[in-house]
């Protein structure tokens, strides 16, 4: 499926934006991601599996707080990292 | 004195900030330096600690990307390319149903024994230890403090925690035993131990903690910065939230030098410099610790405090700084000492400046102006 990425996580991508990740569920899409570029599971989900204060994952323009969230191949899925502070 | 002196070469001193880390080059005598690149490594990220082994050329930056949480950066090559660590310091997954810790941010980072030339040490907020033994490519959990069943008690009341949030920092690796490490927590005090950190021990006895009930606590103390000596055995000074001090070894017991300061600076800082060849002389940057604490220099007026006598007695150093109007402040990691024969000494301060002295302190220069907030400064002669 279709992962849009925020600019923060484009230096693991090669630069890139726009990625395809597979798997049937949130967890899955971004472990799958983590095995194509490597470190950047870790920018959005900390070690005890919550997703990290300022990241928001949207499935579809609707935001999914679960990771065991389950998904389509035809989803699309956007990632967020908003950004506050001087 | 101690140690061997041995350097002449160039000198590289590593600037974390708020906004990014700037590597800092000077050859021979230290008088032209030279910023790498046009623009800070790791732009825009939080860098606070950076540090190098002089010998493999191998530095470790601990980051913060913004929201993005932490991680270590490295480079194999004096600093000319970086790559992100494969695992960086994160705790254990909790079980189900149970509490587990996340890193906040990697605060300290400290090279291992010289004879473990691969081997680095990060204390990470909240309170953990992390170590390495590939040269920073992958960190464990050193499970001995990480793990330990009194380590809620060290750490008391979270909601209490330093502005920065809770910090363990000040990790120092014996010289003489590679199984002995001592670290700082803010708060919870001084912590040894013996076996590479399977056990634990407090060491805090004789250091005031004028924030707890029980004027001989345990813990529970608000160590600011300890450094023991790199090559003096036993020799260990430490800048407390309450005092300057120094271990008497064979008591296990802190007295406080800091009474020998003069009454109108006080004894309160957050950085403390060793001599790298003479344990007994040190350096701290005295800041305004009364009232509501503005932790800024005393008076306005910045100076660095010498002693050449294990702190019987002190002496200001300030020519070359601004006479009246400066209102520093010098994070515990943001003052260094080289290893040339005549010893550097630099500072960065919070407004974005870095200060150097290449006698020793008796008279400063500014280096660079206009930097980020800066919260690490570490020179190495190579």
């Amino acid at each position: 499926m279709k992962v849009q990425l925020p600019t923060p996580l484009v230096d693991y991508t090669g630069g890139n934006r726009h990625v395809t990740a597979n798997g049937a569920t949130l967890d899955a899409v971004l472990r799958d991601l983590e095995r194509q570029y490597t470190g950047i599971r870790f920018r959005m989900v900390d070690e005890q599996d919550n997703i990290r204060p300022h990241i928001r994952i949207f499935v579809n323009a609707e935001l999914e707080s679960s990771l065991q969230a389950a998904l389509n191949p035809a989803d699309d899925i956007l990632i967020v990292a908003a950004l506050s502070g001087g | 004195m101690a140690g061997k002196v041995s350097k002449s070469g160039s000198t590289i001193v590593l600037v974390g900030t708020r906004k990014g880390l700037f590597v800092l080059r000077a050859d021979g005598e230290r008088g032209n330096w030279r910023v790498d690149g046009k623009a800070p490594h790791f732009l825009g990220q939080v860098v606070n600690h950076a540090v190098m082994n002089p010998r493999s050329g191998t530095m470790l930056a601990a980051a913060r990307a913004g929201h993005l949480g932490p991680t270590v950066f490295r480079s194999v090559d004096s600093g000319k390319t970086w790559k992100e660590a494969a695992t960086p310091p994160a705790f254990s997954k909790h079980e189900e149903g149970g509490y587990g810790w996340s890193v906040n941010h990697v605060f300290w980072l400290t090279q291992g024994h010289l004879s473990e030339p691969k081997t680095w040490y990060a204390g990470i907020s909240p309170h953990g230890l992390f170590r390495s033994e590939d040269d920073g490519v992958t960190w464990q959990s050193v499970d001995g403090f990480n793990l330990h069943p009194d380590r809620m008690k060290w750490l008391g009341n979270a909601n209490e925690a330093v502005p920065d949030g809770a910090l363990l920092h000040s990790i120092n690796v014996d010289p003489h035993d590679v199984n002995h490490l001592m670290i700082g927590m803010s708060s919870g005090g001084v912590f040894e131990s013996y076996d590479r950190g399977a056990t634990w021990a407090p060491l805090n006895r004789g250091c005031v903690a004028d924030f707890l009930p029980d004027p001989d606590a345990e813990w529970g103390h608000d160590p600011h910065c300890v450094q023991m000596h790199p090559t003096a055995k036993d020799v260990v000074y430490q800048q407390n939230h309450c005092g300057i001090y120094k271990l008497d070894r064979a008591a296990n017991r802190w007295n406080r030098i800091g009474e020998n300061m003069p009454k109108e600076i006080g004894d309160i800082g957050f950085p403390v410099v060793l001599h790298p060849y003479d344990p007994k002389t040190l350096w701290v940057f005295p800041m305004d610790g009364t009232s509501v604490w503005p932790r800024v220099s005393v008076a306005g007026k910045p100076a660095v405090y010498r002693s050449r006598d294990a702190g019987a007695t002190w002496q200001r150093q300030a020519k070359g700084m601004p006479a009246a109007q400066a209102w520093f402040t010098v994070k515990r990691q943001a003052m260094s000492a080289d290893q040339q024969k005549k010893v550097g000494l630099y500072f960065g301060t919070t407004s974005g400046e870095v200060w150097s002295s290449f006698d020793e302190g008796a008279q400063w220069h500014c280096l660079m102006l206009h930097l980020p907030h800066i919260y690490s400064v570490e020179a190495y002669s190579l």
